[in-house]
């Protein structure tokens, strides 16, 4: 043994020692799984439905229908005729590639995924924003949800759940939902003082300063909050397929395997497409939303 | 006392991780310096003791950072105190409940803020009704009721603008109009015009006169400015490192300042302007000679008085009877600077 030997070997558990470590963290979680997988998966079971049922509804919908609410919504958004022609040549293509099922399963688990985020992340910003403690309890952890590469969380999420639908839904929001969170957060505490002191000073109650104040002013913040959140979910679609779930990433993962670059470009796009639309249309209408902030001024 | 509508009683404010534990301290008196080098607290207010009466504009003045703001939301208890009373009709604030001291904000006391508090996403007409909102008045009646006061401070048809769209002057004239739909007795306005350029700033004065003209408020008025305090107050306490140096009538804070950082405080008026007959009279007495208003300032009687055969002039008032005497030289002396009178040796630092 040579002196140097402390700096040339990395001091390591013995093996026994580690696979045995393993094992339990593995043999304990699946314990659990089969403890509560079950109930776990009763828990979602509206969440399922709604997303299948909505998935049937977009598939059942005449296409120019589709394209029509579309269209519709991008106008409401975001008044841009560009944005909303943009949108409609894009699903015009999608459709005409051979795209449009996939597509509107893509768009189903988008829409309940966003929707899942959004009704627990802006209510956890809400309180992270009361309290310094809840603030700095829960920011670590979004740091981690948003660093963790997401095929590692995939794996405690299928040992619990198996494949399909719903551990794929979970996925998404793990991935998804920090930033509407963080964003709710933040834009409350940016709220100005005094704003927040004159609703004191005329006697408004919690609700009153909540509603009244502290939401209306972090809308915007709340706006580009659910902007990345839709924007993650999106780039989560072909993971999430990894596990079974329907959509734009199931041709993609194939065209991997198989080396079909063509397919996996075109749904690849699809999936732009996509992204460029939701972008284009919740940003134009987060800028609409403060609007009032710039009045020319009168001098 | 029986018509005072305010009365804040021993007062003080520590700011700091434990400021009833270092209380004492500052009750045996320790300076502020000296609390913020060994005990790490930052002294607020200091012994506040203010009579404030009904019905009158009553002015707290001092320089930035002198405890000025800390102390008027004491009153609607926007800070809470670390010792003293605050009595408001009788009634002890600081012994009001959540839900009394809410409706205490919502009824009896309204605030104007130095940098207006507007809320950027509401309409002024939104803005104006928003204290009756919150006292659960629906949006469009609450707009009703408040368009008068919209109205009053000169904003009729500027009801849809949003306050950015608003110049400054314009803005605190919303948050007047807001402070005042609640009909509220009690103003509190934390240095309301400070923020605006001096025409407008003027032009503000003479808006907010001409209301009390009408609407006999309390008003607690913070500014920083003197000519300001002068124009308006009824009464004027001046405050230092947190604590009441000087309080009582205008015109006897100006002929007999305290001490040396009143007399830089009152040194750069124009005496002329602010001096009234009244003040430097000689009780009682009368002369041959011309009668003049007893309201009348150095500066308008000056001409007069010395025009005079026997350089002197009768003090009348309001109903034109005799009620004192003037003389030029009591004029130019009132013209030129005094001296400390009650602590000639306490130089201010
Ligand atoms: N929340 C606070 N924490 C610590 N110190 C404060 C706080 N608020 C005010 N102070 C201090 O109290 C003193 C008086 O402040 P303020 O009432 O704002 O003065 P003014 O309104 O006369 O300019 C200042 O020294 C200021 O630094
Ligand atoms: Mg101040």
């Amino acid at each position: 043994m040579a002196w140097y030997d402390f700096f040339t070997t990395v001091p390591e558990m013995e093996r026994q020692g580690l696979r045995d470590l393993k094992k339990t963290i593995d043999g304990s979680f699946r314990d659990f799984s089969r403890e509560f997988g079950e109930s776990l998966e009763n828990f979602f079971d509206p969440v399922l439905f709604f997303l299948v049922w909505l998935e049937k509804l977009l598939l059942a919908t005449p296409w120019p229908i589709i394209i029509l609410i579309v269209a519709g919504l991008a106008w409401l958004g975001s008044r841009s005729i560009w944005i909303v022609v943009g949108s409609i040549l894009s699903f015009l293509a999608i459709a005409y590639l051979g795209m449009w099922e996939d597509t509107m399963s893509t768009l189903a688990i988008i829409s309940v995924a966003t929707t899942l985020c959004l009704v627990i992340g802006i209510p956890l910003g809400i309180l992270m924003a009361r309290s310094d403690r809840l603030q700095a309890m829960i920011t670590p952890v979004l740091d981690i949800m948003q660093t963790i590469p997401a095929f590692v969380y995939l794996i405690p999420v299928v040992m619990l759940l198996g494949i399909g639908k719903v551990p794929g839904l979970i996925s998404v929001c793990i991935y998804a939902i920090p930033p509407i969170v963080r964003l709710t957060n933040l834009g409350i505490r940016l709220v100005e003082k005094e704003a927040l002191e004159a609703a004191d000073a005329f006697g408004a109650n919690y609700f009153q300063r909540l509603f009244g104040v502290q939401i209306p002013l972090a809308l915007p913040n709340i706006f580009a909050g659910i902007n990345q959140t839709i924007m993650m979910a999106l780039s989560m679609v072909v993971i999430a397929s990894m596990i079974g779930v329907a959509g734009l990433g199931v041709p993609v993962l194939r065209s991997i395997s198989n080396q079909y670059l063509a397919l996996g470009l075109m749904n690849g796009l699809a999936i732009v497409a996509l992204a460029i639309i939701f972008d284009r249309v919740t940003q134009s209408y987060g800028a609409r939303l403060q609007k009032h902030r710039h009045g020319e001024n009168h001098g | 006392m029986a018509d005072m509508k305010i009365q804040i009683k021993n007062l003080y404010k520590i700011f700091g991780q434990r400021p009833k534990s270092v209380l004492k301290h500052v009750q045996d008196g320790m300076s502020k310096t000296e609390l913020l080098e060994k005990h790490g607290h930052v002294l607020g207010l200091k012994d506040i003791n203010i009579d404030i009466p009904a019905k009158g504009v009553s002015v707290i003045m001092g320089l930035s950072g002198s405890g000025k703001s800390t102390l008027i939301r004491h009153i609607n208890r926007l800070i809470e105190p670390t010792a003293g009373e605050m009595i408001v009709d009788g009634e002890d604030v600081l012994a009001m409940g959540k839900n009394k001291l809410r409706d205490f904000r919502r009824h009896k006391a309204s605030m104007v803020f130095q940098k207006f508090g507007l809320h950027v996403h509401r309409t002024v007409a939104e803005n104006a009704a928003y204290g009756l909102v919150v006292q659960g008045v629906k949006l469009e009646e609450a707009k009703k009721q408040s368009q008068k006061w919209v109205e009053r401070v000169g904003l009729a048809g500027f009801e849809d603008h949003y306050p950015a769209q608003l110049s400054g002057g314009m803005q605190q004239r919303v948050g007047l109009a807001r402070a005042l739909a609640t009909d509220a007795e009690i103003l509190l306005m934390d240095e309301a015009f400070s923020a605006l350029d001096p025409l407008i700033r003027t032009d503000m004065q003479d808006v907010l006169l001409g209301l009390q003209d009408e609407l006999h408020k309390t008003i607690v008025f913070i500014t920083h400015d003197l000519d300001e305090a002068l124009r308006i107050g009824d009464s004027i306490a001046i405050l230092r490192d947190g604590a009441v140096i000087q309080q009582g009538d205008p015109q006897d804070i100006i002929m007999h300042p305290a001490d040396d950082y009143i007399v830089d405080f009152i040194q750069d008026i124009n005496r002329g302007r602010v001096i009234r007959l009244r003040t430097l009279m000689d009780k009682g007495t009368s002369v041959e000679g011309p009668s003049l208003d007893q309201s009348l300032n150095l500066e308008e009687a000056l001409q007069v008085v010395s025009n005079a055969p026997g350089k002197a002039a009768n003090v009348i008032d309001g109903s034109g009877a005799t009620i004192g005497s003037i003389n030029l030289e009591q004029v130019i002396a009132g013209l030129s600077r005094p001296d400390v009178v009650t602590n000639p040796e306490a130089r201010y630092r």
